[in-house]
């Protein structure tokens, strides 16, 4: 009986951060839903224990359906008949499953039929459900938009809305068109005002559009005519009810196959409008993507544990020259680097997610009354680190899962080529967390001002400040002298004042800070639970120093003039 | 129309997934080494009493389960899923039952439960492969039965049954009330429901209560569905000669430990029709068909 949260240890550990009890008050506001529902918390220990009975569901399912169908849903996939999408087999009992479980709506309020989990266990089943199966997290994962209707929408929108989100209905959010990508001031889908029945009608095409035919759709449409940059959009419910959309056509992608990625043609859709006009790019949207963002982080570390236990498994299994190849030192280092990153893109992945769960709950006691001056500090810091934290952990943690991908394979070696391992469905699957949602250059360049303006380094000088075990202080020791290199070369970046050099070494930079925050969280993790991270703490911030240095060495050694002569396109 | 369900289940030992010292060196189960789970086929039984209750509105779900007090898990894995109550029959006296003194127990139970119109098993226990308490249990209340199922449904006070046969399937009528024993073969059970599973993880038997720090069972007290009934054999007025060893005609009399070995094979070449036809005939000689 499979169960990926009980057999993951990692994942408790991560569960249980003291920071928790601080979150699960604040979400719980004191515990007062328990007098009006049946399944709400008393105590701070009361909800924890449901956040794990919730998460073995989860992880139960994830071990004993989902990745029992992965292999059939990326064969078979999705398909279009009559302009609507049909899921592959598999994908659809996963729903099934997924939904009689209760699943669906997991952070949302209880007044809407939500479960009202924090966001650390809601980002833990997606990181579960994406080990058992990437593709199919993609629709489950799109429960997120319903956050934005919340956060956003009229009390009549989240009460039409958002139960229909909790009994299973999937979502979608239709922004990119084929010439809006990364640059989505440049969407043109037509948003016109109807004054004779008082509805917006929608019309044209959008692109790339993951579940683009779920029952409730968020889109991104240009209301304002005659403008042409992101002030001129607003952001529109389409209930699939209403009609008005068709699938032209499904992507034939690389990977995540079983995820349908559509082609939308718009034909006079009616739709409702949230929130305010021209709002629709500049906030709303913002928003949503950061959310977006985690639940890529959390994809990529799903991906990426499966990627370390199908190569952990095969290089036990495995014997070459009369021994298990894990025993060989060349493949022993790829194992345990692997398993590091792992553990660090996770370790940040959880720290994120605490800092998002933390202002947003904020950001929701808000609506009902005012905060008091030390609550609204506190709100603003937690924002602020999200803002930082986010982009880093989403650009990171995927650039390591598809780093692991790529070793899962190696470990296999000729056999990991071949179609009959599932570390090649992995390998195709962790392609894309590092492009879509932003690609790992746009999480750069959302990440490099907290190099610039210190966001990182006061992070850091903070967990420096930290109490560690004696047994640490030799990677604490590194760790300060990393800190050293990396001021240095922000430093050394900074004195160019040339924003085009800035953002020619911005990656560096910020993966300078990566290596040196997520060195510090593990060290925490090993200092909180010594026999599970102690092993990976050590190798991370070997890497992390090996990463630094050569960083280091080419900011140092690097001048304007070898810039203008050598790396600008021709 | 609402029905009243009630569906027999049993905590068994997860044989399996055996591991090494699944068996103690006399031969018989280890049950300590093995984890202890709803038996897989009354799962399937408890899906096709929630497929009835999805369809027939205000249908209530009994479990009925006997064992020790540790059984109360059982009732608990139910009500997760969508059961609404449960009883655990549990009582020294019904211990070492055979699957009469097992029958005559349960039938008892459920003559106090007194209103059913299905009673719903699954097929068999993986601990003992029996398949005869479900049988036993219309017998002894003089309930038709329908054995083997795959889909139960009820239609004007009459429940028809698909039923999984060796060389097909057939589908019967009964009258309500009756007895149902379901196959492996039928609809998995549901998983567990995350909001069922917070509502109902304080549910207790008497006996669990008596251990639980104060403030717990106060909640218990205010909330009357977190009551997990738990009745002795003199609850159910059974006769103390027909229960438990004494009511058992059954005696182990001993155990053999038994290794499979495959025997030696025989490859038969050929790719065309000749190939196939010497196979047949081989087949039919050691009698594997014919």
């Amino acid at each position: 009986m499979a169960n990926f949260y009980n057999d993951n240890p990692a994942l408790k550990h991560h569960l249980n951060h003291p920071l928790m009890r601080k979150i699960v008050e604040l979400r719980e506001r004191n515990f007062t839903d328990c007098e009006k529902f049946d399944y709400a918390p008393f105590d701070y220990e009361d909800a924890m224990d449901s956040y794990e009975k919730v998460l073995e569901i989860a992880g139960d399912i994830s071990g004993e359906v989902v990745a029992n169908n992965a292999e059939d849903v990326d064969k078979e996939g999705p398909h279009v008949v009559d302009g609507h999408v049909v899921y592959a087999e598999g994908t659809k009992v996963n729903l099934d499953a997924l939904v009689k479980a209760g699943l669906m709506g997991i952070s949302l309020p209880r007044r809407y039929n939500g479960l009202n989990l924090s966001l650390v266990p809601y980002i833990m089943a997606a990181d579960i459900v994406s080990r058992a199966d990437a593709s199919f997290v993609n629709i489950w994962g799109l429960q997120d938009c319903a956050e934005t209707i919340y956060e956003f929408g009229s009390e009549e929108q989240r009460e039409k809305y958002l139960p229909r989100t909790c009994a299973g209905e999937t979502l979608a959010m239709d922004l990119t068109e084929p010439d809006a990508g990364s640059d989505l001031q440049a969407v043109m889908l037509k948003a016109t005002f109807n004054e004779e029945d008082n509805t917006w009608r929608l019309n044209g095409v959008k692109r790339f559009i993951t579940n683009g035919d779920g029952d409730i759709a968020l889109v991104l449409a240009r209301s304002e005519e005659g403008t042409r940059d992101g002030r001129g959009l607003s952001m529109f419910i389409y209930d699939k009810k209403n009609g008005g959309v068709k699938v032209r056509r499904i992507e034939n992608k690389m990977g995540i196959k079983g995820s349908p990625t559509c082609e939308l043609v718009f034909r006079n859709a009616k739709v409702e409008l949230v929130g305010s006009r021209r709002l629709g790019l500049i906030k709303y949207v913002m928003a949503l993507m950061n959310g977006a963002r985690l639940g890529i982080a959390a994809q990529s570390v799903g991906i990426s544990e499966a990627a370390y236990r199908e190569a952990l498994a095969y290089a036990q299994d495995r014997k070459q020259f009369g021994k298990a190849i894990k025993e060989m030192p060349a493949v022993a280092e790829i194992l345990a680097t692997m398993k590091a990153k792992l553990d660090a893109s996770r370790s940040i992945l959880y720290e994120t997610t605490r800092f998002v769960d933390m202002y947003k709950t904020y950001e929701d006691i808000a609506r009902e009354r005012s905060l008091t001056p030390e609550e609204r500090t506190e709100m603003k810091k937690y924002k602020h680190l999200a803002d930082a934290f986010t982009p880093m952990s989403k650009g990171m943690g995927s650039e390591f899962c598809n780093q692991n991908a790529y070793d899962a394979i190696q470990i296999h070696g000729g056999s990991g080529f071949m179609k009959d391992y599932a570390c090649e469905r992995i390998y195709r699957d962790a392609r894309i967390t590092s492009i879509y949602e932003g690609t790992t250059q746009l999480q750069v360049v959302a990440a490099i001002r907290h190099v610039t303006t210190g966001t990182y380094l006061e992070q850091i000088n903070d967990y420096a400040a930290l109490e560690y075990a004696p047994a640490l202080k030799p990677l604490q020791d590194k760790l300060a002298a990393m800190t050293k290199l990396y001021s240095e070369a922000v430093e050394k970046v900074v004195s160019q004042k040339n924003p085009e050099y800035d953002d020619f070494h911005a990656r560096r930079l910020v993966e300078m800070a990566g290596h040196i925050i997520m060195g510090y969280l593990l060290l925490g993790d090993a200092n909180r639970t010594p026999e599970l991270f102690t092993k990976s703490a050590n190798v991370y911030v070997r890497y992390g120093e090996a990463e630094i240095a050569r960083h280091h060495k080419f900011i140092m050694e690097f001048n304007e003039q070898d810039f203008a002569d050598s790396y600008k396109a021709e | 129309m609402s029905l009243n369900i009630v569906v027999l289940a049993k905590q068994v030992p997860d044989t399996r997934n055996v591991g090494k010292d699944a068996m103690t060196p006399e031969g018989t189960v280890n049950r300590s080494a093995l984890p202890a789970i709803f038996n897989p086929e009354d799962l399937n039984a408890l899906e096709q009493a929630l497929i009835l209750k999805d369809k027939n509105p205000g249908t209530k779900i009994t479990l009925l389960t006997m064992g020790p007090p540790r059984a109360a898990e059982i009732v608990r894995e139910g009500l997760y899923r969508g059961a609404d109550g449960g009883v655990v029959l549990t009582d020294r006296a019904l211990g070492g039952a055979d699957t009469l003194a097992t029958s005559y127990a349960i039938s008892a139970a459920i003559r106090k439960i007194k209103d059913f119109d299905i009673i719903i098993g699954g097929r068999q226990a993986i601990d003992g492969d029996t398949a005869q308490v479900g049988p036993q249990v219309a017998e002894k209340l003089g309930l038709p039965q329908v054995t083997y199922a795959e889909e139960v449904d009820v239609k004007d006070g009459k429940a028809i049954v698909k039923r999984r046969l060796e060389n097909g399937v057939e589908t019967v009528e009964s009258p309500l009330p009756l007895v149902v024993t379901v196959n492996g073969t039928a609809a998995a059970c549901r998983p567990r429901n995350a909001k069922m599973i917070q509502k109902y993880k304080y549910a207790v038997s008497p006996s669990e209560k008596a251990k639980l720090e104060e403030g717990r069972a106060k909640v218990i007290e205010s909330r009357p569905y977190l009551n997990i009934k738990e009745w002795s054999a003199a609850d159910v007025e059974a006769d103390p000669q027909q229960i438990g060893l004494t009511g058992s005609p059954t005696k182990v009399k001993g155990i053999v430990n038994v290794v499979f070995q495959a025997k030696e094979s025989k490859q038969i070449e050929g790719k065309d029709a000749a190939g196939l036809e010497d196979l047949i005939k081989e087949l039919i000689t050691n009698h594997t068909i014919g």
